[in-house]
């Protein structure tokens, strides 16, 4: 036993003293006149500054690295429910870089989240919301409500903020307590309960056509079209948006999709229908 | 560009909160509530950075009511309150990543019968004032309330030096800002109130 260790203990006490030698040598070679150990840092004293000035489009348009951005979701109450209805394209700078993204996460079969700005930040913490939300529902034995599913991600976010994250969701979901209820969250830290929102670039356009349509007894029908109509006309002006629009409807039963409509093939269908769009030949 | 004014009276206290929540240039929410209350006599109005505000006051809220709670329902007093908000933002101010919240507290001692306002801003300067306003409604309603502010007002004289104020914002502010909550901290505690 006690070669053994012996051994072990030559052995390591003689690496060390290796390596030591080694030290000396290297030390002897440059002149060190400081042996306290230094830890490397990057040369900069405020990281998140440093992370805004290299991903910042809007401030600075020459920057490295262009995050995926620009987008226009909406969702709104309503008697029969909730509508959500998104946009599809990502863009990074003025690259486009997906006309097929799904800017909806179905979080449970009760809870949607949309996405608008970070593409990589939303769909990371919205499953990862959709982690804690079941979670949630095996340890209390109860669906979580959309007040307490926001309240994470909201909570979340903010010990974040300022450190770079882009994110302003709408979280949309229906329990037996709270009704349909549709929650604002961004990565400013603002949590906010409504009845209708538009986020993203085309929030403007979207919400032009919705507020002057929208009332609360609208038929599921009427709002499901004015849901995609909204989406339509924001990717007809926006150019961040575009590409198809996803478009679900939210009930006591839980979310029922309602297809995905490519917007070069309804944008005419719908021009001639309504005879609108005028400024654009048939 | 929130607006948030506050107005000490003869036997209570008014505080006025803008119904718009505004996220760069739309308008997200107009029937957005810019008070928590914190115990039965004590109201905190807050304006700031997004995010910062809401969190601020919760934070407020629940500690206020912890002390409730620990010292068996001994309401803290609005003056007690008041410090401790400033506390708060002063000793945030020095951390990592302050609040940049600033708030008005509206208050009722129950046991002086004297309303209170207290006006504390984000670098925690206190002060107790019988009028008071954060932001650019400052810039309007200050010369408003130093010509019509009198000692003795009663509720109603109240809401008419308010009236006077929300109609000059909405003249003079270029931006919507949505109508005003109006709440009253008095004997009773804390009620809304339409203007």
């Amino acid at each position: 036993m006690n070669t053994i260790a012996s051994q072990f203990t030559q052995s390591a006490s003689s690496r060390l003293q290796s390596e030591y030698a080694d030290a000396q040598r290297d030390f002897s070679n440059a002149p060190q006149l400081n042996l306290a150990p230094t830890i490397e840092l990057p040369p900069i004293s405020q990281p998140t500054e440093f992370l805004r000035a290299h991903t910042d489009d809007a401030s600075n348009p020459d920057c490295k690295i262009k995050i995926a951005h620009g987008t226009t979701t909406l969702a709104f109450r309503f008697q029969g429910g909730i509508v959500v209805a998104v946009d599809s394209r990502a863009t990074a700078g003025n690259w486009i870089a997906s006309q097929t993204v799904n800017k909806v996460i179905r979080i449970n079969p009760f809870l949607l989240g949309t996405m608008a700005g970070g593409a990589a930040d939303c769909q990371y913490w919205e499953t990862w919301l959709g982690t804690q939300c079941r979670l949630h529902e095996l340890r209390e034995k109860e669906r979580i409500s959309v007040a307490a599913a926001s309240k994470i991600l909201g909570n979340l976010v903010y010990q974040y903020k300022g450190m770079g994250l882009s994110m302003g969701t709408m979280v949309c979901g229906y329990t037996k307590k709270e009704g349909p209820a549709i929650y604002y969250v961004d990565s400013d830290g603002t949590r906010m309960k409504g009845d209708l929102f538009c986020v993203g670039s085309g929030q403007t356009f979207a919400y032009g056509v919705l507020d002057s349509e929208y009332k609360w007894d609208l038929s599921v029908e009427e709002a499901l079209y004015l849901g995609k109509r909204s989406i339509l006309a924001a990717t007809h002006r926006d150019a961040y948006s575009g590409g198809s629009i996803n478009l679900y409807h939210v009930t006591e039963n839980g979310w029922i999709y309602h297809g995905n409509h490519n917007v070069g093939d309804i944008f005419y269908d719908i021009k001639e229908k309504e005879q609108s769009f005028n400024n654009v030949d048939a | 560009m929130d607006i948030i004014l506050g107005v000490r009276l003869q036997d209570c206290t008014l505080v006025a909160t803008s119904k718009a929540a505004t996220r760069g240039i739309s308008v997200l929410k107009a029937n957005d509530d810019k008070t928590r209350i914190l115990n039965t006599h004590n109201l905190l109005a807050y304006t700031g950075e997004a995010g910062d505000t809401v969190q601020f006051a919760e934070y407020i809220q629940a500690n206020i009511q912890l002390y409730l709670m620990r010292e068996n329902d001994t309401e803290l007093s609005p003056k007690a309150t008041a410090l401790f908000v400033r506390n708060q933002l002063a000793t945030s101010l020095r951390s990592r990543k302050p609040y940049q919240v600033n708030v008005l507290i509206g208050g009722y001692d129950t046991k002086t019968d004297v309303p209170a306002l207290s006006w504390i801003d984000y670098l925690g300067t206190h002060v107790e004032l019988p009028y008071a306003a954060h932001g650019y409604a400052a810039f309007y309603c200050s010369s408003l309330f130093d010509r019509h502010y009198r000692k003795d007002m009663d509720l109603e004289a109240g809401l008419d030096l308010l009236r006077m104020c929300v109609k000059e914002l909405e003249m003079r502010m270029p931006i919507d800002f949505k109508g005003v909550y109006v709440k009253v901290v008095g004997k009773d505690g804390v009620r809304a109130i339409e203007l």
